[in-house]
């Protein structure tokens, strides 16, 4: 405690303030909020810039086509790119379902069940998978896939498979983290009470941390949703729509503004402008996840007392 | 127990609980967690054979067979010091950075707008990586060039600021810069989670005993947030770490070994190395780069370790 | 509690809804095997792969001939030379896409080969593109640079603009004390073989470094993608690059001497050096692989060095007929002069000539099933 706290518990702070050691006190104080809230404002002004930056160069590129056509049969500056904004909410939720279950589930074998040798690998390796290059698990997945099917391989499902194994260790990490916050005292209510394990944890547990699992989830999931590297040697590229994750080629907006921008074409500015415009499309997309999360959140979340 | 009214949740609990119905529940579920677990180690263990078992090839080629005639040692070590660079430098910016935003939103702004300044910090995650490259190259990147010259010029006897300034502001310091702005919302994400459950005892005890704000955060919120704080800074090291798109279009990639961050000539990462070649080679090359990613597998261990090292030796206080 | 239950029960219906529509029927992207329609339409699904260089000239080739034949999906992956061959190799695509031709090393060529046995390997070029020296210095609008000062400048021995050698060959231009910060690719690529194959070729005594997809020269500023090097001089001042010349957009392009005239990067003088060169007997031994030795040291009139010569690799025999029916009618648009005229437009590659064409069709038109 500090050492300037010479009796206990004055009711009011500013008692103890005025007592001489106060304006020290005070001033740090002030000067740490200072700091903090000029961190916040630092950390906003590349978010400002950014957003400004796609809204200027993306606006020019949004268009009805944009949303309702595909670029099958498209010269110059021609064609949509609803066949890639499909393909990415596609290749996502395919991802998500693939990781969201695996991931919370180990989060609660690492925080409710876990003891041993299991859990400590677990644990190391779950921190190891958070550095796999992205490129890597593009590999990764397409040498999954090739052995079982031959060379040449690409299948919209190949991409989730990889941004799985990106998603899966953020989910994991930020999900144990809120598991560990639940206050054992509930839990230990419940097991007084007779109830099974597996209830305390679906039926007090999981509600308590939900607010904050979403969370995580939504983090895991604006993680990959901008991906590319990995989904370049997946997925394929393709001018068509196809909505069949496990058949053919499937296109998605983080490939597609990568192909506009590296190859234009003569018609530079139409494909520059549809590349920001698809960076603005998927930074729409995880907004709108993003606020149905926090309606979730601010509807379920419990404090604990 | 002798009379349970069944009506109420805990009675129906306690007549089940002597059933076998409870012993099938508990081991079904704890089944379906070790499962996930193991799935999870079968995945990893994947991956790393796959690393291991293409990229032997390179490990144990000669030099004149690999890509640049150099020995693969020769081949990874600027490409790891170049990775590990960026990476401490992202993180060495965006920690802090990250602990205060936290801070911030749960502690120092009104709490009404909490949750919305805590999803517009969010929304950073959200912007796909070659935007952020883009953005780096278009936008941050001259906008430091005169910054660097300056720097340059009055710092430049310091070996990180030796210069001579890049004209376009590719360099290793605005990549790094950029990847710190990608990791911010992870960390900050983690470590305000954990910050926002603060018990609120402890903090009310410590405004009792008459703590400024910052004395009770201070003394309640940091200690009980800082393994939350590691576990996100981790996450936002191994994305650092793995961050391909962005560092691609961004870094200057000219094969120099140095701590200078200002300049046009810096080593590259071996993400980036790999995507900047992948597509045109074939053969040992290949190899040679998916040895590289298992390098940085390695890389990602021993830091992982040694944060875990940390973490234990903290809590063992 | 039971709103919770009801946001996962919501939540999984959406999940499972997604799934059955995405099983469910795909559009246009699907079915192999389809026959061909009366009226000479050509249906069914190829892929291809390679060339970053090809992509938006093969972009716009999948487009017009998908709008005329609708029953036709082709889609090209710009993985990168070097993948598109070893995907041809593998049986992974149906035909690539390369900057340069099946080499011997490794044995690629004999590969290939093998892999269009019974039938024989095609590889003609299909996309001839210009590369430019492209600049950004204020106030100089022109800029002559010959081979040797070309050289001397990416190699780092000239470092400032104002240097009597630049300065020799262009009287009257006020050149500024500028540092010269050179741009070259830092992804390996074909338009740096090509423009380093130029440097070795016709300036050795300065040009001592290896040939190849790698820029050489470390310390340099280093950029992904042509689109990396253009922004990159357009952002900085005194910044000197190579880049295919469709890209160079707005920015200033550098004359360079070929002979004793001054060569700006126009499509036709660079049609004009592929149609003057000799093949390359070694990497052409088949019937139908037309592979070229660029003739880069060329002092006639009308043409410009400098080039990328992109090729197209097939088999003349396919396993299905569907399969060998597309990829005939797509390779026949491709160097018909309809096509190389649309990648023209659209991709600023320069035409293949007449002459070239001739060449080129009847291995096109050798494709069959079998």
């Amino acid at each position: 405690m500090e050492s300037s706290v010479q009796t206990l518990a004055p009711a009011q702070p500013s008692r103890l303030l005025s007592s001489g050691l106060g304006w020290r006190r005070r001033g740090l104080n002030t000067l740490m909020m200072v700091l903090i809230a000029g961190a916040f404002v630092l950390a906003m002004i590349p978010l400002f810039s950014l957003v400004f930056e796609i809204a200027k160069r993306g606006i020019p590129g949004l268009s009805a086509e944009f949303f309702t056509e595909d670029a099958r049969g498209a010269i110059g500056g021609a064609g949509g790119a609803s066949h890639a904004i499909m393909g990415t909410l596609i290749i996502v939720a395919v991802a998500s379902v693939i990781s969201v279950p695996i991931g919370i589930m180990a989060a609660i074998y690492l925080n409710e069940y876990g003891e041993g040798r299991l859990r400590r690998a677990l644990t190391f390796f779950v921190d190891v998978m958070t550095g796999i290059p992205s490129i890597v698990a593009g590999l990764f997945a397409y040498a999954l896939f090739e052995l079982f099917l031959g060379p040449g391989i690409r299948l919209g499902v190949m991409g989730s498979v990889a941004l799985s194994l990106l998603m899966i260790p953020i989910v994991i990490r930020s999900a144990e983290e809120t598991l560990k916050i639940v206050p054992s005292h509930l839990r230990e209510a419940a097991y007084a009470l007779g109830t099974p394990k597996w209830k305390t944890i679906t039926k007090i547990v999981l509600p308590t941390a939900f607010a904050g699992l979403v969370t995580g989830v939504m983090i895991a999931i604006a993680r990959i949703v901008g991906e590319t590297a990995p989904l370049l040697v997946t997925t394929g590229v393709v001018d068509s729509m196809n909505t069949d994750p496990f058949n053919g080629r499937m296109q998605n907006l983080a490939v597609y503004a990568y192909n506009e921008y590296r190859s234009p074409g003569v018609m530079k500015q139409a494909s520059y402008d549809k590349a920001w415009a698809a960076a603005l499309t998927l930074i729409a997309i995880v907004m709108i996840l993003n606020v149905a999360a926090r309606l979730v959140y601010r509807r379920y979340k419990t404090e604990i007392r | 127990m002798a009379s349970v009214d069944p009506t109420t949740n805990a009675g129906q609990l306690l007549a089940a609980a002597s059933g076998g119905r409870r012993r099938l529940g508990d081991r079904v579920f704890s089944r379906t967690a070790v499962l996930a677990a193991l799935t999870i180690l079968i995945l990893l263990a994947g991956v790393a054979i796959f690393l291991l078992f293409e990229g032997f090839p390179a490990l144990t080629a000669s030099a004149s067979e690999l890509p640049e005639g150099k020995s693969f040692i020769d081949y990874v070590a600027p490409l790891a010091f170049g990775t590990v660079l960026a990476a401490a430098l992202a993180a060495l910016v965006a920690v802090p950075l990250a602990v205060a935003v936290a801070l911030f939103i749960t502690h120092v702004a009104p709490p009404r707008i909490a949750l919305t300044l805590g999803y517009l910090v969010d929304l950073l995650a959200a912007i796909p990586s070659i935007i952020y490259g883009l953005w780096g190259i278009f936008v941050l990147g001259p906008a430091t060039v005169p910054v660097m010259k300056w720097l340059e010029e009055k710092l430049g006897f310091i070996p990180i600021f030796e210069g001579p300034a890049s004209v376009t502001g590719r360099t290793m310091l605005v990549a790094g810069l950029v990847l710190a702005v990608m990791i911010l919302p992870i960390v900050s994400a983690v470590a305000r989670e954990a910050f926002a459950q603060t018990p609120r005892r402890l903090q009310e005890g410590a405004q009792a005993l008459g703590a400024t704000r910052w004395e009770t955060i201070r003394m309640t919120v940091l200690p009980f947030g800082r393994s939350s704080v590691i576990s996100g800074a981790m996450l936002g090291l191994g994305r650092a770490l793995g961050e391909t798109m962005a560092v691609t279009i961004i870094l200057s990639v000219s094969g120099a070994v140095t701590f200078n961050l200002i300049s046009q000539a810096n080593p590259s990462t071996i993400a980036a190395n790999i995507a900047l070649n992948f597509p045109e080679s074939s053969g040992l090359a290949i190899n040679a780069l998916i040895a590289t990613g298992l390098v940085l597998f390695a890389i990602t261990l021993v830091t992982n370790m040694g944060a875990r090292w940390i973490i234990a030796r903290q809590q063992g206080e | 509690m039971s709103s919770f239950r009801w946001v996962v029960v919501v939540a999984s219906a959406v999940a499972l809804a997604l799934g059955v529509a995405a099983c469910g029927s795909s559009s246009s992207g699907e079915t192999t095997g389809g026959s061909s329609s009366g009226g000479g339409e050509v249906s069914g699904e190829i892929a291809g792969a390679g060339s970053t260089a090809q992509q938006a000239a093969q972009e716009a080739w999948i487009a017009e001939f998908e709008n005329a034949n609708s029953g036709a999906t082709i889609s090209y992956d710009p993985v990168g030379s070097g993948g598109g061959r070893e995907q041809f190799i593998s049986g992974g695509v149906a035909y690539a896409g390369s900057d340069a031709a099946l080499s011997t090393e490794e044995g690629e060529l004999e590969k290939a080969e093998k892999q269009c046995a019974p039938g024989q390997l095609i590889e003609v070029p299909d996309y001839i593109s210009p590369i430019a020296i492209i600049y950004n210095l204020p106030g100089v609008e022109e800029l002559k640079l010959d081979p040797e000062t070309l050289a001397k400048i990416f190699a780092q021995e000239i470092t400032s603009w104002n240097d009597p050698a630049i300065a020799k060959d262009n009287p009257g231009v006020e050149l500024p004390d500028t540092r010269i910060t050179p741009v070259n690719r830092s992804d390996e690529s074909g338009t740096t073989q090509n423009f380093t194959e130029y440097l070795s070729e016709v300036v050795p005594s300065v040009w001592k470094f290896e040939v190849s997809g790698d820029w050489p020269v470390k310390g340099g500023e280093a950029a992904s993608g042509t689109s990396g090097v253009v922004e990159a001089v357009s952002t900085g001042e005194g910044t000197i690059g190579y880049a295919d010349a469709s890209q160079a957009g707005e920015l200033s392009v550098a004359q360079v001497k070929v002979g004793s005239e001054w060569a700006e990067p126009t499509p036709g003088a660079a049609a004009k050096i592929v149609e003057e060169s000799p093949l390359n007997k070694e990497l052409s031994p088949g019937k139908y692989t037309i592979a070229y030795e660029l003739d880069r040291k060329t002092e006639s009139e009308g043409t410009y060095p400098i080039v990328l010569v992109s090729y197209l690799i097939a088999c003349t025999k396919y396993g299905s007929a569907s399969e060998a029916e597309a990829v005939k009618a797509y390779a026949e648009y491709v160097v018909s002069p309809e096509g190389q005229e649309l990648a023209a437009e659209q991709a600023g590659s320069a035409p293949l000539s007449p002459a070239l064409t001739k060449k080129a069709m009847p291995a096109v038109e050798a494709i069959e099933a079998g």
